[in-house]
């Protein structure tokens, strides 16, 4: 049966906060706007009928529940058993479109037809297109200009889908630009416009509302680990750009404190600042696009440039959340370089006939590289490769 | 209320003359160390009350023009120190106007706040305004704004309901900035603002300030009667942009004003 994974509904933690972490720093333009959205979110998620509705997408539309696929020939190198929660099997190829089809529902609940999105791989602004297609929304996506060069198969997606895709800032301008020039967007368009963002960042209630959406992703997989192996996983493993695919999954195993939980952020080329964009491992905590978190930034607090060879990973911040669950030490947080996943994103093409996003490449790398012998892995295979292959081939020696 | 709110106050009386002009500069545009000579001008021109902007990397509620002209200063290494060193040497060299630093959260939080706000107004600054800091979060800054004897500005917007707005008017212990309509720095117009500064007044006895999109002298003479102050940015940046900025800005400043 088609039944997807239920979402984990907590209520939203007081004043945004996570620890220390989290708030909600934002021009008082939009400050209404939030309150209304949190207001509007608690209410229908407690609604049996829009539930039912969002279900009813995942199942019918988007193809969940996806499949977890035990990876025998990548277990064997591995020295553990390892398995792969297939969000690169979700319609348009990454996790991100469950946010966006529970966002864009709400958006409709809240009377709101005109949608304003950031996008960095261009996965949420194509996860936002394609549900704004289906509904039949007005969408405006905002990408960096660098972006929009690397990941140019997205943006004729998006446009095929009747999105306007704004390009954003000088030629080397990434998320991060994007995510600000959105937000401008939205406090300029407040009244008849909602912003979809795409991770668990940015001002409360965002974080919460995007964790309770991809939550689906752990719950479905916690199940089916248990169906399939009788066993909980050892390790969980996820990248971090902004963190909503890791938090989706991690959000089943937070009460399981035998089960490890492990990000992977971005380690470019290398730790010195402006190569990376492992705000955990080498940032400091700090405000960045309306939450307090840990980011990549000068003493002065001027935000850092960044580097991923992963344009999903490519961020100066990280959501509240994992801040305080590294600052609690229930979750771990690892960086690794673009080479090494590079060499994850061939070595899962071969070995499983997978060929994974490179974002989702990262967490591949990590879980290669956890001590053998242990229990099982379980990774989170957030989406697939098809919008970096002329990256990976432009790295390829002639 | 503070010696600092009491200039603020004095300054932008309720007169049911025109509203007086409040120039806003960003520090360290064009260059680092000009911005004293600035304040200066800003000053000669009539400016009753000026805005100092700290440039930041990130500032989500500024448009083009005052975005670009704070990535300039970033880039000439304007640092939030050396704006408050301009605004001291402004002061030492005589300016008397007071003086309102608008600046992010981010760069004040790096700095610390009790520390920023005890620099701030040892350099002669008198009031704060932080646009992306909501009434929910601002206690902190409150508290370390009141030990250093300056004054809080607070924001409000055409989507402010009434209920936040008295809020916003009794936590102001400087003026409250009016935001003329939904949108950031350089955008609107400024008679949309009327019915904002409208619902404000009937709440608080508070100076009013509008601000965002004002560009013309004919804007700020419309606000008579409505506003105490118009806040004027993206304007004088762009006349910062010229030759000898501290003659376009007078200039620019002065025909504003009416002189
Ligand atoms: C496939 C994939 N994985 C991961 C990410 C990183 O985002 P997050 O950390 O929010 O999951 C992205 C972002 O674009 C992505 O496209």
């Amino acid at each position: 049966m088609n039944v997807p994974g239920r979402l984990i509904v907590t209520a939203p933690p007081p004043r945004g906060r996570y620890g220390e972490f989290g708030g909600s720093f934002v021009p008082e333009t939009v400050v209404p706007a939030l309150q209304e959205l949190e207001a509007a979110a608690v209410e229908a998620l407690g609604d049996p009928r829009f539930l039912a509705d969002f279900y009813g997408l995942e199942a019918g539309y988007a193809g969940r529940p996806t499949p977890l696929h035990h990876a025998r020939r990548l277990s064997v190198r591995a020295g553990r058993p390892v398995w792969l929660k297939r969000e690169d099997l979700l319609h348009t190829g990454a996790h991100k479109l469950n946010n966006a089809l529970g966002q864009l529902l709400l958006a409709q609940r809240m009377g709101k037809h005109r949608i304003v999105a950031e996008t960095g791989a261009g996965q949420h602004g194509l996860a936002t297109a394609t549900a704004c297609a289906l509904l039949g929304m007005e969408c405006i996506v905002y990408m960096g200009r660098e972006d929009m060069r690397r990941q140019a198969v997205n943006v004729a997606k998006m446009k095929l889908l009747g999105a306007r895709v704004e390009p954003v800032g000088d030629p080397a301008a990434t998320l991060k630009d994007a995510t600000s020039e959105a937000i401008r967007d939205w406090v300029t368009n407040v009244r008849d416009t909602h912003y979809v963002i795409g991770s668990v960042v940015g001002p409360h209630p965002y974080p919460w509302l995007v964790r309770t959406l991809q939550s689906v992703i752990g719950s479905e997989a916690r199940a089916q680990m248990l169906e399939l192996t009788g066993r909980l996983p050892e390790v969980v493993v996820a990248s971090v750009g902004g963190g909503s695919n890791a938090i989706g999954i991690f959000a089943a195993f937070l009460e399981d404190a035998d089960v490890q939980l492990l990000g992977v952020e971005a380690g470019g080329r290398g730790p010195e600042p402006g190569a990376h964009g492992a705000s955990l491992g080498l940032g400091t905590p700090g405000v960045l696009h309306g939450s307090r978190s840990y980011i990549l930034q000068d003493p002065d607090g001027q935000v850092l440039p960044t580097h991923s060879i992963s344009a999903g990973l490519d961020y100066p911040g990280v959501g509240p959340e994992h801040a305080n669950l590294m600052a609690t030490g229930r979750a771990r947080y690892v960086a690794l370089d673009d080479r090494q996943a590079l060499d994850a994103f061939h070595l899962l093409t071969r070995l499983e006939g997978i060929i994974p996003a490179l974002e989702s490449s990262h967490a591949v790398a990590a879980a290669l590289r956890l001590p053998d012998g242990g229990g099982p892995i379980l990774v989170c295979l957030s989406g697939r490769g098809d919008k970096d292959l002329e990256t990976v081939l432009g790295r390829e020696p002639k | 209320m503070s010696a600092a709110g009491d200039a603020i106050l004095a300054a932008l009386p309720r007169s049911g003359e025109e509203p007086r002009v409040c120039p806003y500069l960003m520090a360290g545009f064009p260059d680092p160390e000009g911005t004293a000579d600035l304040l200066l001008a800003a000053e000669a021109g009539g400016g009753a009350v000026l805005e100092v902007g700290i440039p930041h990397s990130d500032p989500l509620a500024d448009g083009p023009t005052i975005q670009a002209a704070g990535r300039l200063a970033l880039a000439r290494g304007m640092t939030t120190r050396i704006a408050l060193a301009q605004v001291a040497k402004a002061r030492t060299r005589g300016l008397r106007v007071p003086v309102v630093c608008m600046t992010y959260l981010n760069p004040v939080a790096q700095f610390g706040l009790e520390d920023f706000c005890q620099a701030a107004a040892a350099a002669g600054v008198d009031a704060l305004l932080v646009p992306d800091l909501p009434l929910e979060e601002m206690e902190e800054l409150e508290g370390a704004a009141s030990r250093a004897g300056l004054a809080l500005c607070t924001m409000v917007a055409p989507t402010t309901p009434d209920r936040r707005l008295t809020l916003a008017a009794t936590r102001a212990t400087g003026f409250v900035y009016c935001v003329s309509r939904t949108g950031v720095t350089g955008t609107g117009d400024p008679t949309e603002g009327a019915s904002l500064l409208e619902r404000v007044r009937a709440l608080s006895d508070r100076p009013l300030v509008l601000g965002f999109g004002v560009r013309r002298r004919s804007q700020v003479v419309s606000l008579t009667g409505l506003a105490d102050g118009v806040a004027v940015g993206s304007r004088i940046v762009e006349a910062a942009r010229g030759d000898d900025p501290a003659a376009s800005v007078r200039e620019v400043v002065a025909e504003l004003c009416g002189r």
